[in-house]
């Protein structure tokens, strides 16, 4: 399994088919406390570079975007009663599972590894 | 004595404000007039109370409030500007207030010539062809204008016209308008200086174009410099302008979203033209437009007859249909129009002027021991960053929390997004310079004390009936009732 990530905070990780997709630490640094998560519906089509969903701080509410196309097989519904696990571990907290599309290998590509995150959020901040 | 108890707990069992005299007529039975499913099985648990105790209870909450007319309130978008006096006293004069929604046209032409006169004003302000009154409030007024531009679309049948484009520096409503209308919102990028990125316009543009969102000057105070050359690229893709005039205070007499070329725009009459904002409403969100989109507009139509008389017009067929019961609210229509005789031409021009100078002075003021986002000269309203401050361990919400505590209200905070640690200032037209020095000092005592005291900031508000909340636990367990039961 690999993760990777999007000029928008979100990380995906894949193996095979499926992928989880969650907001990285930066995103919930950025955000502060977490009050509310908004989930799509298992199901759900996701298409890379559209919001699916949003979360909720005190300060705002940001979109999730799909960092790639898939089908919503699963959402983690532990964060309807407990979204501060976005806080606590930004990347064990997966918000939603995936089934990839058959193009999602280019998708995938194109985004960025650790590393080159790790530059990208120096000059965010 | 009793600070901040709730009513109920100031309750005194048997105590009673008023006593009323003995029952001198039969008594009935309720159950022989109400079936049994609606009359009430349990007590409603009322609060027990002298007259003089619930009078001490409720003045002691208006005196915890925060007005305008407590001390300044730079309420960045917001406009918080003093609202004049007379204004109240015309809305409430009796042949306005007493006035029935079905009494016809015919016995209410004083009501309906001030919508007309009103609606005209409007359009010589702002340079659009005509205005519908109805909306009842800024977004109801946005979502209005959209559903005028899809009307438009559909009347041509290019229905594959979906795409709103917004900038990022836009308040969170247009895109939850544009939702609302059944469109889908593209963000357009700011650049450098603060404007619309053109070259991301450029590159946003398809067929499914169906308009522009925009607010000028935009949220970061900036005037769009290159609204010309944006309103071109626009209608030459086929799409509309919508005009956001939440920041309208600015450009008053000056320059007329017409002119620039906006086809549809909304106005917040609680905002520039100085009705009240207070408890969310009654607001007003007149939406108007250019001369070829107005047999969209809002129906009934509001227009003087030939033989002088003002009448109603139902024959609309492309209209949007109705926005809202009646004609909107009626009441903030009077202060707005009160507001802008009383003003006169020229003095509406110099609410904008002194606006933009306010606010000048005090980003020019602040400068001198605070960040300024855009280092450019500011329309009505600009944006400071806390970003600096996060070094000593304090954030924008501190100060803003500390404000309070001299009596001030603070400024919007963490928005516009695209600004860390956002701190958006607004003084309005209405403070003085003397007012505007004291709160500079203020400010500059508060960023002293990040250095010297940063602890006591961060524990701030001291002096307020309450003191720091918890906003994290006010938004996950919310407590949004009293509960009697509870021990």
């Amino acid at each position: 399994m690999f993760i990777k990530f999007t000029q928008k905070h979100e990380w995906v990780k894949s193996e095979g088919k499926t992928a989880y997709i969650g907001i990285s630490d930066f995103a919930q640094n950025a955000l502060g406390d977490i009050v509310f998560v908004e989930l799509p519906q298992t199901g759900a089509k996701l298409e890379s570079g559209k919001a699916f969903g949003s979360v909720e701080s005190v300060k705002a509410v940001s979109e999730i975007y799909a960092p790639v196309s898939g089908t919503v097989t699963e959402v983690n519904s532990e964060l309807e009663d407990a979204p501060e696990l976005l806080n606590a571990d930004a990347y064990e907290s997966w918000i939603v599972k995936i089934e990839l599309d058959a193009n999602s290998e280019t998708e995938l590509d194109s985004l960025m590894n650790e590393e080159e995150y790790g530059e990208f959020c120096k000059n965010e901040s | 004595m009793g600070k901040n108890k709730v009513i109920f707990e100031k309750s005194v069992n048997n105590r009673i404000a008023y006593s009323l005299p003995e029952c001198d007529v039969p008594e009935h039975n309720l159950n022989k007039y109400i079936p049994d499913k609606f009359l009430r099985v349990n007590s409603a648990e009322l609060p027990e109370m002298s007259e003089i105790d619930v009078l001490r209870h409720f003045i002691g909450l208006s005196n915890k409030n925060h007005g305008v007319l407590s001390g300044i309130y730079p309420l960045g978008s917001c406009t918080m500007k003093y609202n004049p006096a007379i204004n109240e006293e015309l809305a409430k004069l009796a042949g306005f207030t007493d006035i029935h929604p079905f009494i016809g046209d015919e016995n209410s032409q004083g009501s309906l010539k001030l919508i007309y006169e009103l609606q005209k004003m409007l359009s010589e302000i702002t340079g659009m062809h005509a205005f519908s009154l109805q909306p009842a409030a800024g977004a109801h007024g946005e979502l209005s204008g959209l559903m005028i531009i899809k009307a438009y679309h559909e009347k041509s049948k290019e229905y594959n016209r979906t795409k709103i484009l917004v900038p990022d520096s836009a308040h969170g409503t247009n895109p939850a308008s544009v939702s609302m209308a059944g469109f889908e919102t593209v963000q357009i990028k700011s650049d450098a200086s603060g404007n619309v990125d053109i070259d991301d316009l450029r590159a946003s543009i398809d067929d499914k174009l169906a308009g522009l969102m925009l607010t000028n000057p935009n949220t970061l105070g900036l005037f769009e410099v290159n609204i010309k050359n944006i309103a071109e690229i626009v209608h030459e893709a086929g799409g509309l302008l919508y005009y956001d005039g939440a920041n309208q205070n600015a450009i008053m007499g000056i320059s007329r979203p017409g002119d620039m070329g906006f086809d549809v725009m909304h106005l917040n009459l609680h905002k520039t033209f100085s009705t009240p904002h207070g408890g969310g409403g009654p607001g007003s969100g007149p939406v108007g437009v250019s001369e070829r989109l107005a047999p969209f507009l809002p129906c009934p139509e509001i227009y003087a007859d030939n033989d002088g008389k003002i009448r109603l017009n139902y024959d609309m067929p492309d209209s949007i249909g109705r926005v809202r019961s009646f004609y909107g609210n009626f009441g903030v229509m009077v202060k707005a129009y009160a507001y802008i005789l009383s003003m006169g031409a020229h003095g509406v021009k110099s609410v904008s002027e002194n606006a933009v100078l306010n606010a000048n002075y005090l980003m020019f003021k602040l400068k001198e021991f605070m960040k300024i986002e855009y280092d450019r000269k500011c329309m009505h309203e600009f944006v400071a960053t806390g970003a600096p401050l996060k070094e000593k361990g304090v954030s924008t919400l501190d100060v803003a929390k500390r404000l309070l505590d001299f009596s001030v209200h603070a400024p919007t905070v963490y928005f516009p997004l695209i600004v860390k640690e956002a701190m958006m200032f607004e003084p309005t037209e209405t403070e003085s310079k003397e007012s505007l020095d004291e709160f500079v000092e203020i400010m500059r005592d508060i960023i002293k004390e990040a250095d010297e005291n940063p602890e006591y900031l961060k524990t701030a508000p001291h002096n307020t009936s309450v003191g720091r909340l918890d906003d994290v636990k006010a938004a996950r367990k919310p407590i949004l009732a009293w509960n009697s039961d509870k021990e």
